[in-house]
């Protein structure tokens, strides 16, 4: 047994790799060279050696914050360029290895560039609005004017200038040219004409009125066009206005009132011939102005596409530099200042490696000085790492989000590939949903090199994630299907005919009388006349209910045996002796026989009462089963079953504290004869490393007890709780079926009972419908969430620990994911 | 809501609460001041920051940092915050919440009311104004010219007509009447909140009737204070004086005829919880007076995080967050300024 056991060719997901601590010595000259070659390798986790220090008082701050700076301007290009709508372009252009400096440099000629060219366009854009403003006030002041033409009112224009509070010669040279002296300030009725948000139109009203105490007239339209802001770039409503009024005292406070609602004013001349030649002027700079103002775009977008060509390999060279400094950050300075000291975990596989990428890195900095890289001893405990395909990914995810295996302990994910999707598909049977499901992965599969790069929302990225899970849970699922023989809850005959048959060919008497078995059982699966039988419901329940605890006994079964593989790798004979043997005993010597008489029962067809047999196993071992004998001999076994696990109890729970206190005790005993003083002197040697952490094992034995009490009460409880658990299999594949039923009795045969087109499609989509969200969505989601306690609870509770920590390798390939 | 909140409290309130609770989480701890009176640059405020949750604020911003900049940014923060919450509130939690910032209304007023009367440009005065406490019209208040004015004109649209009842004169703006009038309103407004958190009723009273009373009492102190030595008489000094607090009324009486600073220490250390803010000071000193009156705020308002299912936590958390950006404020000018020896003085750690 034990050679065989030996001789098993290596899991690699079985257990995590093979971890090491190491340590680097590097020299200050080739650091930023090694570690960014190390990061490329990405098989190295670095220990921060100065935790205590803040982020800025350590070495390599200031290139943190360069670094820092300079992704900040390529988040101001990819914003600006976003903005302007240039798509970057598919494959960027391959450049030769670019420096960070000149990068930088490059970066602050460019944001130069950008931020000028931005506030010229801005600056552009402003007058062309006024200009665009003052054009719609021409024109729809105008009709004010003209439409209150027939009082015989002689208007005073009102020039606004210091309202007019933008300062740029063109506009305001257009302002001069108007400020004539013209109509005369006879009759005393003013007017102010200017152009506001629609949105603080009604306030606006509101409080000239009250300024004026209701002496004025307020005239609006709104303005044909949006006018495009120019700091937000996005579109504003806005309301031309005019207002009559009176008196000096009103104009003073109405201008003030224009200027804190930032409305703007324009004068209107009241002269019919003076407002067409002032509108062609304003139409002819306009014109100009847009032009200037396209070149400008064009200008621009014509830098920001170029620009956009460098920016993902700009935007990568940043993130990888911050990311070699922030590691270069969590290194030492020894005590000549000219290494620096770095340590960190590393899995046994990669050492060499490693060396080589660290001798390249040497080489490639012309240090006189080699890298010194070596291992060390930890007390630490060391990361878990498994080395995942993109198959086994999503498994070991299920399994994590539990827990991370402690270092080298079973790793579970190895059988949940399997036994996830079955479980699963034991709940979810039905080859017709699982086609469909089936349909869904691959699709998800086939896409998935387009999809792997696209930026998915948190549904699809989980099914995404999760796409080779439901690929085999669909698959097994149609297996489960076939055996329960069931296709959106119709029968089929696809492996020969049913073994039964009516009495008589009229088939009257089926459902009352039922029918005769004629010929050979149906080769695989359920027979497809059970369905509709008055015994459907009694058999399939009966079936399923007995196949849930063979299921389950098997899977914990399978977890106490791991927790003996736990026990053996990690040589600890105690916990097979005391812990793994007398659980064994006490679930088989219940629930196993519980299984064995299933299996019996199944076997030879006998009407044996299984709960009675259980039940009186513990009532009255010593009565005779009378009817429920299933075999010779089964008295004394249960009597003998019964007594073994009334044994497994103690010995699960007593042997162990009490042994080991006493090799407590004898190791303390021993010690005054043992090695002194070696792991002191370490301990002062290199205060900082990992050695440091001191080991204290104090030994409480009320402690030690109380949890082994608790372990074994855990068990004992579990043992029955958990059996009864994995009844859920039953319980949701019931449901499911009498689901599936339900929707096409009721909905799609009671539709198509009708003969009426529009009845029966609207009972076809009312069954897709039904199918689709009840059936797929939701039972999917309800048996995988079933699927995943029996897995976290009812299997891993046998024999995983769960409380490692994640291998977390510097490495350029993941620093992607969690920038963006 | 009359002593039996806790069974309904959740039904409305509880979302905001764990919210707000939230916010709390992310103040700034003692370690973190401890981290940023460090600095040596601007820049390294910002960097300390940006692992804070202030730091999607200020990550775009580039790298000549100045000390507005950086105020400006995470008063952003918590407007949005307030916004954020007061857009989820109900009633009466959104009424509450609106409480909260007529105070800011109130000084942005008098902000630009001074602001105009001594001819500053109004575009910078709104700059200068907290956004709490703007409204749609404010920029109009330029155009008063006197109280009345101020009135009818601007004010009878917000939520701050009714306490204007008291301060209607027709005399112009000058200095002092603007003082007195901010201290009206202050007073009127106070009032207010003390009564409409009265009729809250249940834990939510208490609570808040406390932190209230703090903040009359140390406006009371701070009146007399300021108006010692000038014109104003003891009559109208007691007029702005809130009506409630734990120095009403005896201890108003007694604050009113004060002439120095030594005798309102006097009255104010018959009063046990204040005894200990004036212990701390040495005699005749006023400068530090109110670093300890934040600091005794500060407390009361991390006490009333201890109780659940009342509203005085909101009030709590925007108090708390406010006294933490004028810390941040104080730490960037020390900073700034190279005056690292000072950045202890003003500093008020929260936790």
């Amino acid at each position: 047994m034990e050679e065989f056991i030996g001789k098993l060719p290596a899991m690699d997901l079985m257990r995590s790799e093979q971890m090491t601590f190491v340590q680097f010595i590097i020299p200050v000259e080739s650091a930023h060279r090694a570690v960014s070659y190390l990061g490329e390798v990405g098989l190295v986790q670095f220990r921060d050696l100065n935790a205590e220090k803040s982020p800025f008082q350590r070495t390599f701050v200031n290139q943190v914050k360069r670094c820092a700076e300079m992704s900040r301007k390529l988040r101001f290009f990819k914003d600006q360029v976003g903005k302007a709508g240039i798509k970057s372009p598919e494959n960027p252009v391959v450049q030769p290895d670019v420096v960070l400096e000149e990068v930088e440099i490059q970066l602050v000629e460019h944001e130069h560039e950008l931020t000028e060219m931005n506030s010229n366009s801005e600056r552009l854009r402003q007058s062309y609005n006024e200009l665009l403003e003052y054009k719609m006030v021409l024109q729809e002041a105008g009709s004010f004017l003209f439409s209150g033409k027939n009082h015989p009112v002689a208007e005073e224009r009102e020039l606004d200038e210091t309202a007019y509070s933008n300062d740029y010669v063109e506009t305001a040279s257009l302002l001069e040219k108007e400020m004539r002296p013209g109509a005369s300030e006879q009759s005393g009725l003013n007017y102010v004409s200017g152009i506001i948000c629609q949105t603080k139109v009604l306030i606006f009203e509101r409080m000239l009125f009250r300024a004026t105490r209701g002496n004025m007239l307020f005239n609006q339209a709104p303005a044909n066009e949006g006018i495009m802001d120019p700091v937000t770039s996005e579109m504003v409503e806005k309301v031309v206005f005019m207002v009559y009024f009176s008196g000096e005292q009103a104009r003073k406070k109405i201008r003030k009132i224009c200027e804190a609602f930032g409305a703007n004013c324009y004068p209107v001349p009241d002269d019919i011939t003076k407002q067409r030649q002032m509108t062609s002027e304003v139409l002819s700079r306009l014109s100009e102005l847009e032009a200037t103002l396209d070149a400008g775009i064009r200008h621009r977008n014509s830098a920001l596409s170029s620009m956009s060509l460098h920016l993902p390999k700009w935007t990568n060279l940043v993130r990888r530099e911050k990311a070699v400094y922030d590691t270069l950050n969590m290194l030492n300075f020894d005590v000549t200042k000219k290494c620096l000291v770095g340590e960190g975990w590393c899995p046994i596989f990669a050492k060499a490696k490693i060396q080589e990428v660290l001798q390249r890195a040497t080489y490639d900095s012309n240090s006189q000085v080699g890298i010194i890289f070596h291992t060390m001893d930890a007390v630490e405990s060391p990361p878990t790492f498994f080395r995942m395909n993109k198959f086994t990914n999503a498994y070991q995810e299920i399994v994590d989000a539990y827990g991370v295996a402690r270092y080298q302990e079973a790793n579970p994910a190895v059988y949940t590939v399997v036994t996830f999707p079955f479980l699963f598909a034991v709940m979810f049977g039905d080859w017709g949903h699982g086609i469909c499901l089936l349909l869904g992965a691959l699709v998800l599969i086939a896409r998935e090199s387009k999809l792997s790069n696209k930026k998915l929302g948190s549904f699809m990225e989980m099914l995404f994630g999760g796409r080779y899970v439901l690929l085999l849970m669909s698959l097994f699922s149609i297996y489960c299907g076939l055996i329960y023989n069931e296709f959106f809850s119709v029968p089929f005959h696809i492996f020969g005919r049913s073994a039964y048959k009516c009495r008589d060919t009229t088939c009257s008497d089926a459902r009352s009388a039922g029918l005769i078995k004629y010929r050979d059982p149906y080769p695989f699966g359920v027979d497809p006349s059970w369905r509709g039988s008055r015994s459907e419901l009694p058999f399939l329940n009966s079936l399923k209910m007995k196949m849930s605890i063979l299921l389950g006994v098997t899977q914990m079964n399978l977890g106490i045996i791991l927790s003996y593989f736990n026990a053996r790798y990690f040589e600890s004979s105690l916990d097979i002796r005391y812990q793994f043997v007398p659980q064994m005993i006490f679930l088989n010597s219940l629930f196993g026989y519980l299984s064995l008489l299933i299996v019996i029962k199944w076997c030879t067809g006998s009407q044996a009462d299984l709960y009675h047999v259980m039940i009186y196993m513990f009532l009255s071992p010593t009565d005779d089963l009378g009817e429920n004998q299933l075999f010779w001999g089964q008295r004394p076994l249960q009597i003998l079953l019964l007594l073994l696990a009334l044994i497994a109890v103690p010995w699960m729970l007593f042997p162990k504290p009490f042994i080991l206190k006493r090799l407590h005790i004898e190791r303390f005993q021993g010690r005054t004869y043992g090695v002194l003083g070696i792991s002191e002197m370490d301990v002062e040697a290199e205060p900082d490393s990992a050695r440091a952490l001191q080991h204290h094992e104090d030994f409480n034995f009320s402690e030690v007890f109380v949890h082994q009490m608790i372990h074994s009460i855990e068990f004992v409880l579990g043992a029955v709780s958990n059996t009864a658990s994995y009844l859920r299999l039953w319980a949701l594949s019931l449901a499911h079926s009498e689901l599936s039923t339900v929707f096409y009795e009721k909905v799609l045969l009671l539709a198509w009972g009708y003969d009426n087109a529009i009845i029966r499609l609207v009972g076809l989509a009312v069954f897709a419908f039904a199918t689709a969200f009840i059936l797929l969505m939701m039972e999917t989601l309800s048996a995988f969430l079933h699927a995943l306690r029996l897995h976290w609870v009812e299997f891993q509770n046998k024999f995983y620990h769960g409380d490692g920590y994640k291998f977390k390798p510097f490495s350029f390939a993941l620093l992607n994911d969690d920038d963006e | 809501m009359y002593g039996f909140e806790a069974l309904t409290f959740n039904i409305h309130g509880g979302f905001l609460e764990a919210i707000v609770r939230g916010h709390r989480a992310s103040l700034l701890t003692a370690a973190d001041y401890n981290n940023l009176c460090q600095c040596e640059t601007l820049d390294d405020i910002k960097m300390h920051l940006s692992a804070t949750e202030y730091g999607p604020y200020l990550q775009n911003e580039p790298s000549p940092l100045h000390t507005t900049t950086i105020v400006e940014k995470c008063t952003l923060k918590l407007v949005d915050e307030y916004k954020q919450m007061l857009c989820q509130a109900t009633e009466p939690l959104s009424t509450f919440l609106e409480y909260i910032t007529y105070g800011h209304m109130i000084d942005n007023v008098v902000l630009i009311v001074t602001g105009t009367l001594h001819e500053r440009d109004v575009q910078e005065l709104l700059e200068k104004c907290h956004p709490l406490g703007m409204f749609d019209s404010i920029a109009t208040l330029a155009v008063a010219q006197n109280m009345r004015e101020l009135y009818r004109l601007v004010l009878v649209d917000t939520p701050l007509a009714p306490y204007f009842s008291e301060c209607i004169t027709s005399e112009d703006l000058d200095d002092m009447n603007i003082e007195i009038m901010r201290n009206t309103l202050y007073k009127a407004y106070l009032e207010d909140f003390y009564r409409f958190c009265q009729k809250l009723g249940g834990a939510t009273a208490e609570i808040m009737s406390d932190l209230l009373s703090f903040e009359a009492d140390r406006r009371a102190v701070n009146i007399t204070i300021n108006s010692i030595g000038t014109e104003l008489t003891r009559d109208d000094r007691k007029k702005l004086y809130s009506n409630f607090g734990l120095l009403y009324p005896y201890g108003h009486e007694e604050l009113a005829v004060c002439e120095d600073i030594d005798q309102v220490r006097g009255v104010m250390e018959k009063y046990p919880p204040y005894q200990s803010i004036f212990s701390k000071l040495s005699y005749g000193e006023s400068q530090m007076l109110d670093k300890a009156f934040y600091e005794e705020e500060v407390k009361r308002l991390c006490l009333a995080f201890e109780q659940q299912f009342h509203y005085g936590v909101f009030f709590a958390y925007m108090r708390l967050r406010e006294q933490e950006i004028r810390n941040l404020m104080w730490i960037s000018e020390c900073v700034a300024q190279n005056q690292k020896s000072r950045v202890h003085d003003s500093v008020v750690f929260i936790f």
